[in-house]
């Protein structure tokens, strides 16, 4: 009885922290919606292509981490400002979903670029973080917990908290929260609306360079990321689109989630129900709170 | 109700006889290469179908879908199960038949589209993609409990006569896409048609004009996995000539997203053009590779080359001509047709839709 229950919270526990990585990658989606209503769909696309960059500045030209990851955040900000000074300005007064259909397109460019630039092989990146059990905690609590998954935890954490104080606290954040809110009232009272779109695609970029590292050193860095990606999507159904504490909790429900019907219910279907489960949990949520747990109710004027 | 096949004018007669003069007669004439046959007209005819699938749901009802290979899947594999197991059904019979059965997974997976929309749906409809991979790849009976992971699929009989060459396989596609495309246009200009747009274009406005929303929207997602699954069937029996999931994954459903974006949304001819051009752009980008550079250029490069190049054309189309390549056609055929008659009025331009 106490192994099973072991072995339960053995599951849940890594399916949190596992979904912490879906959180790291709805995250980014959630800045830039929350800053522009833009649903940006090539968010997946971007942690591929800066964690690519990285691997490649940091293999093919041996720079060192530090350098590498500053010059793949670099890269990021370059990849913001270009999004929004050709794609996002020309779309300025676009519907919705034309501007989402040209994110998709922008999510191609950069997978295309990424592939171009660095190759299509699978590469290793190795941070230093074993992807292994922690010995002092399988010694002390019996738990099996990968050293990843508590790093990615623990980054997952300080990066909400930083955006978190970012969006409440500074005048920065006050602007962002401004144009999200009304960018036409915003822009005439003087908030400098050029420069809040480049901040929130920059720390996007930087958000998904850090997903990227996190997800490329389980999963080796490779084209499959994007498709990983994807299920930030069910996460921000169910966090909400325009909520960071959501986009976390989401992720969360999704990683625990998936993780238990996988070990307990997955066997009896031949298993590898992770690939659709998320999203049909997000059909469930859909058909009930569609604006998700912590969004702002979706009002249609007609 | 007006009644069927009364939606046709003049001109849509004049230009049917001209396709039909140029596939029938003219092509199989001209064109003798295999090659030409089974690399590019029969998928440009399966994946044209499959276009006009993605139209109905998107161009027509402006509902964001995301899963048309999966319901080509379902329908590729129905057909499979059907010939194995019904084989009294006859080819047309199993080829409606998989229809059908990729229309009740398309009511199923569309049901969502009457709480949400945008983002939101594209996200349920991901569902059906990945839901029904799955269900094909974990559970053998589908697949006849082979173990190789790709079946072959049977050959074509159709009245007990075969159908293996390439040019009879391309008359079957043609004879079925031409069936299914007359009667798409038919039902676009009619009133499921009507109610489509209506509900594309305001469906607040329309369901308080008594079009019935839900009845419009899971008829659009029913009509358009139909014509999605027959593709797949023909996908998979015509061109690929084997059966597996992998080659219905999300890339696929990606792939008729674009040519139904980038031909032009909310028109037939675009599912064509589309098509035409997905598929016909890396075939030439690789003859440029091959002939301009004489392979100097690696093979994975030109892929990512034509990657970005998809990705550009699409924000360029979302910029400057959110209707896609049949607007400009349209808008070249004015153009044309104002030069011409230099006595009539100068400047009018066809009235731009903004969606």
């Amino acid at each position: 009885m106490a192994n099973e229950l072991l072995f339960f919270m053995e599951v849940l526990v890594g399916g949190l922290l596992a979904g912490t990585m879906y959180s790291l990658v709805a995250l980014g989606f959630v800045l830039i919606f929350k800053a522009s209503a833009t649903f940006n769909f090539s968010q997946g696309a971007m942690v591929f292509f800066s964690v690519l960059a990285f691997c490649g500045f940091m293999q093919d030209f041996n720079i060192p981490f530090v350098l590498a990851f500053i010059l793949a955040a670099f890269l990021m900000v370059v990849v913001g400002l270009c999004t929004e000074r050709l794609v996002l300005r020309p779309l300025m007064n676009a519907s919705e979903d034309t501007v989402l259909m040209a994110t998709i397109g922008l999510g191609y460019v950069l997978e295309g670029l990424a592939q171009a630039a660095w190759g299509v092989e699978v590469r290793r990146l190795d941070l230093g973080i074993g992807d292994f059990p922690v010995p002092w905690i399988a010694d002390n609590l019996k738990l099996f917990i990968s050293a990843l998954d508590i790093t990615a935890g623990l980054v997952a954490a300080i990066m909400i908290i930083g955006l978190f104080l970012l969006f409440k606290y500074t005048k920065i954040g006050l602007g962002l929260r401004a144009v999200a809110d009304d960018a036409g009232a915003a822009s005439s009272i003087g908030i400098p609306l050029k420069h809040i779109m480049l901040l929130v695609w920059s720390a996007a970029g930087v958000v998904a360079l850090v997903a990227g590292m996190m997800w490329g050193a389980r999963a080796g860095v490779q084209f499959a990321l994007v498709d990983l990606a994807l299920k930030a999507l069910p996460v921000l159904i169910i966090g909400g689109f325009s909520s960071i504490p959501g986009a976390i909790i989401g992720g969360l429900i999704i990683g625990a989630v998936e993780k238990i019907l996988e070990v307990y219910i997955g066997p009896f279907f031949g298993g590898a129900i992770e690939g659709w489960a998320p999203y049909v949990l997000a059909i469930f949520f859909l058909l009930y709170r569609p604006e998700g747990l912590f969004g702002e109710k979706i009002i249609r004027r007609v | 109700m007006k009644p069927v096949f009364m939606t046709y004018t003049k001109k849509d007669l004049i230009n049917l006889a001209v396709c039909m003069v140029l596939s029938v007669l003219i092509i199989p004439t001209f064109i003798k290469t295999e090659y030409w046959y089974t690399s590019i007209l029969i998928p440009w005819l399966c994946l044209a179908l499959a276009t006009i699938g993605q139209q109905i749901v998107m161009g027509y009802t402006g509902q964001l879908a995301l899963g048309a290979a999966g319901f080509m899947a379902a329908g590729a594999f129905a057909m499979f199960n059907l010939i194995l197991r019904v084989p009294d059904l006859g080819f047309v019979g199993s080829l409606i038949v998989s229809g059908l059965i990729a229309a009740a997974f398309g009511i199923l997976f569309g049901l969502p589209s009457l709480k949400v929309r945008g983002i939101y749906l594209m996200v349920a409809t991901l569902a059906s993609q990945f839901f029904i991979i799955w269900m094909i790849d974990k559970f053998g009976w589908f697949k006849n409990y082979d173990s190789s992971g790709i079946i072959t699929a049977q050959d074509i009989v159709i009245l007990g006569k075969p159908f293996t060459t390439p040019l009879a396989m391309y008359f079957v596609c043609l004879a079925v896409t031409t069936i299914l495309t007359l009667l798409a246009m038919n039902m676009a200009r009619g009133s499921t048609g009507r109610n489509w747009m209506a509900v594309r274009d305001m469906d607040i406005a329309a369901e308080s004009m008594g079009v019935s929303l839900l009845r419009t929207k899971v008829q659009a997602f029913a009509i358009s996995a139909f014509y999605c699954g027959v593709a797949g069937a023909l996908f998979a029996f015509c061109y690929l000539k084997s059966l597996e999931p992998v080659a219905f994954d999300i890339k696929l459903s990606f792939k008729i997203l674009f040519m139904c974006i980038l031909g032009g949304l909310g028109t037939i001819n675009g599912a064509f053009i589309g098509a035409a051009f997905i598929l016909l752009f890396p075939v030439l980008l690789n003859a440029i590779g091959n002939n301009v550079f004489h392979g100097a250029i690696d093979a994975t490069i030109i892929s990512s080359i034509e990657q970005v190049i998809f990705g550009l054309l699409m924000i360029i189309f979302m910029i400057y001509e959110p209707l896609g390549m049949a607007k400009l056609w349209e808008n070249l055929k004015q153009s044309i047709r104002s030069k011409l008659s230099s006595s009539g009025i100068k400047g009018i331009k066809s009235p731009v839709l903004k969606k």
